[in-house]
């Protein structure tokens, strides 16, 4: 029994180290970090669209983590200052993404704040940036021979609109863009937010 | 917190690792050959190959090589084969469910990747399909590979691995069989969920976490054959191959266990804690079980112990400490606390002590045999997947380096290194013990040996087209992205050429699962040239002293 004993009392003691310096000890120092007075929680319609954010998978090819001015030109592009962790205070689950296949949205609200073009883009993101490869959600719309009242219409490029009929956004399509819109966190910090 | 304090006694446990590496390395402790290497060899067995997996000719030619280098082996002992045929024969059954499932997740997961990856080229392909929008079919491959594919042929392969290793039939079968009902169940669900877009939307643990409750209740129950069976051991030694299955099965129920728990984590940290599963995932559950195959099959078709056999304890415990701290070298430029980023990167150029370990014993073990891997399938995969083990972590480790990157980082770099640990490594290793494996199991030989080439160059040369051209398709994207004159389309537009050779690497790796799928269902339903002997089982020719 000796060597499963040091087996496996090695293996919790391995496992333990890893878990204290990358789960715990963040844990402990992140857990009294309070939200920017610059930062508003989301509405409802902004936490629907969160979810949809999910469901679409948009994380995979969009960050949400703008890097430092002194490491890449992500402030140049408009993506935003260095975020810091006080900025995420209402993001459950976290959405930092690890990809760039697109741009990072961590401020698109301010850079991108058209209703229209984002739903257009979302529709068709070949509409209005050539060569994108950014799938388009069609099932998030409706093409109706006639909007009803209340309806959004989606404006679009003449080549890129239905021949008979106009788009009209969906309930999915709306919360995700009323999300997109709420991606800001231009507003400055002070030093004890800036924090860890 | 002081950044010091932690960084400090990280600095110095490794530091004293490599002390003890070195001054092990100089004294000789790590010598030639020691007892607990030959554990996995009958009485005078050292000197006798085992290779079911290729033909009789190719056996003889195998064996006959390894005469001239090592001198023909002594008679053996017919009692303690007997007594192997006995093991292999108590883990068939479970073997066998836990490596069919696996191949049938292997094709669903092939097929979910191939679209994905057409989609990143051809993005209004099948647009209208919500469930195989990218962001899902994605999510569905990861997870159809990951924990259908490489999780299952792990579990499968441990379970066969056990008995030999320990000397005694497998334990507890039921409870690994309900384990694997439960797993799949978790997985089919999990699955189901993903495409109706029901995600938990943290990388590698999208499946909702009350279906993820199968997955660890279906973990759990398929590691109480490995205690029942520990506990029923016959040999004195614990062989390396069974501390690494034993650690791997312990570990990976209780990184789920501690991502999934609801409603703990919070913003950043849940960040971090993300990248502490997303890596140990691979550095504590997939990477520690194909290196148990590695250890187990390379010097058992060889017929020669290991070289250093302490050498491949101390990988053990070095790998144990360094891999678990490295995930946080996914949020480097991120807004985490920058002593985690700072230590994250330290462990991972650590990480280069276990890996040179593992690559001095390995070329000392295969040298002078290298002609061997013409003879036998087995060796051609695990040969392979072992040097791309070695390629992944020094890449890993050189891309965990801040200026790398800054530049590889957020690209499809990171994709194609994923793919050099998750399919070249481990998914390479995994194939070539199903060769060893399967034969044993079904009792019968692998009805046509031409198909398993095929497989072999198919599989080859489809990951070498993917992964180079993404590495050179990511590299170029991530220095596109921090050319601020440059517009970000650019870096778009330059991937594609490389995406489109991924799909053509993707389509090649697919085509090969196919062949592989097929001669296995061909092997089970005992189609083909009828090719199995008796004496294949226990007393092949190779063995055939009587």
């Amino acid at each position: 029994m000796r060597s499963e004993t040091s087996l496996f009392g090695g293996a919790l003691a391995m496992i333990a180290a890893a878990t204290a310096v990358l789960v715990v000890l963040p844990y402990v120092q992140l857990h009294d970090v309070k939200p920017p007075a610059g930062l508003h929680p989301y509405t409802s319609a902004q936490l629907r669209g969160r979810q949809e954010y999910i469901r679409q998978g948009c994380t995979y090819c969009h960050s949400q983590q703008p890097r430092d001015r002194a490491q890449a030109p992500d402030f140049q592009r408009g993506w935003g200052r260095a975020s810091v962790a006080a900025d995420y205070f209402y993001d459950s689950p976290h959405l930092l993404g690890t990809m760039r296949t697109g741009p990072d949205l961590f401020n698109i609200g301010a850079r991108q704040p058209s209703l229209d073009w984002n739903l257009g883009h979302l529709y068709q993101p070949r509409a209005f940036v050539p060569g994108s490869i950014m799938p388009s959600f069609p099932y998030l719309f409706e093409v109706k021979i006639k909007p009803e009242p209340g309806d959004r219409v989606v404006t679009l490029p003449p080549s890129f609109a239905p021949k008979h009929g106009v788009v009209v956004a969906g309930p999915a399509a709306l919360d995700l863009v009323s999300y997109l819109l709420s991606l800001d966190h231009t507003y400055p910090l002070t030093v004890s937010e800036t924090g860890p | 917190m002081n950044p010091v304090v932690i960084l400090l006694p990280a600095f110095l446990i490794a530091l004293v690792a490599l002390a003890v590496f070195i001054w092990s390395m100089h004294r000789g402790v790590f010598g030639h050959d020691s007892a607990g290497a030959r554990v996995i060899f009958t009485a005078h067995e050292v000197g006798h190959t085992e290779e079911p997996a290729a033909p009789s000719a190719s056996r003889a030619a195998l064996q006959s090589l390894v005469n001239a280098t090592t001198g023909p082996g002594e008679p053996l002992d017919d009692d303690e084969l007997l007594r192997r045929v006995h093991a292999d024969r108590s883990s068939a059954t479970v073997t066998f469910v836990f490596l069919s499932c696996a191949i049938g997740w292997l094709i669903l997961g092939s097929f979910a990747g191939l679209t994905a990856s057409i989609k990143l080229h051809y993005p209004d392909w099948l647009a209208g399909y919500e469930w195989l929008t990218f962001g899902r079919i994605r999510t569905i491959h990861l997870n159809a590979v990951s924990y259908g594919w490489a999780s299952m042929a792990a579990f499968g392969l441990a379970m066969w691995m056990l008995p030999r290793l320990l000397k005694t039939p497998l334990q507890g079968r039921r409870f690994a069989l309900l384990g694997a009902v439960l797993w799949n169940a978790g997985l089919i669900a999990g699955i189901g969920s993903l495409a109706a877009g029901m995600a938990g939307g943290l990388e590698w643990l999208e499946i909702p976490w009350q279906v993820g409750l199968l997955l660890v209740a279906g973990g759990a129950l398929i590691g109480i054959p490995l205690l029942l069976t520990l506990a029923r051991r016959t040999v004195d030694h614990l062989y390396v191959s069974v501390w690494y299955v034993s650690a791997a099965l312990f570990w990976f129920p209780i990184l789920y266990f501690v991502a999934k728990v609801p409603g703990v984590h919070f913003g950043v940290e849940q960040a971090t804690m993300n990248w502490w599963y997303g890596h140990n995932v691979l550095g504590y559950f997939f990477t520690p079980l194909a290196q148990a195959s590695i250890y187990y099959f390379l010097p058992k078709v060889l017929g020669r112990p290991i070289q250093s056999y302490g050498l491949s304890l101390l990988g053990f415990w070095t790998q144990a400490f360094f891999y678990g701290q490295v995930g946080g070298h996914h949020l480097i430029g991120g807004p985490v606390p920058t002593w985690l980023v700072t230590l994250s990167i330290v462990q991972s150029i650590m990480m280069i002590v276990p890996v040179v370990a593992f690559a001095t014993n390995y070329a000392a073990t295969l040298k002078g045999y290298w002609g061997t891997l013409l003879y036998s399938p087995t060796l051609r995969f695990i040969a392979l997947g072992s040097i791309m083990y070695v390629l992944v972590s020094l890449q890993g480790s050189v891309e965990a380096l801040r200026s790398v990157n800054t530049v590889t980082h957020f690209t499809h770099f990171t994709i194609a290194h994923a793919h050099l640990g998750m399919y070249a490594f481990v998914t390479i290793t995994f194939f070539g013990s199903i060769y060893f494996v399967m034969p044993r199991v079904v009792e019968r030989e692998w009805p046509y040996p031409r198909l398993i080439t095929a497989h072999f160059w198919l599989v080859v040369i489809g990951m070498l087209v993917y992964i180079v051209a993404l590495c050179i398709g990511g590299w170029l994207q991530g220095l596109a992205m921090l050319d601020a004159a440059r517009p970000f389309m650019d870096s778009v537009k330059v991937t594609i050429p490389w995406l489109e050779a991924r799909s053509v690497g993707g389509a090649l790796m697919t085509a090969g699962h196919l062949v592989f799928a097929a001669h296995f269902l061909a092997m089970v339903a005992a189609l083909g040239p009828e090719r199995s002997r008796p004496a294949l089982f226990g007393l092949g020719p190779e063995m055939d002293h009587a």
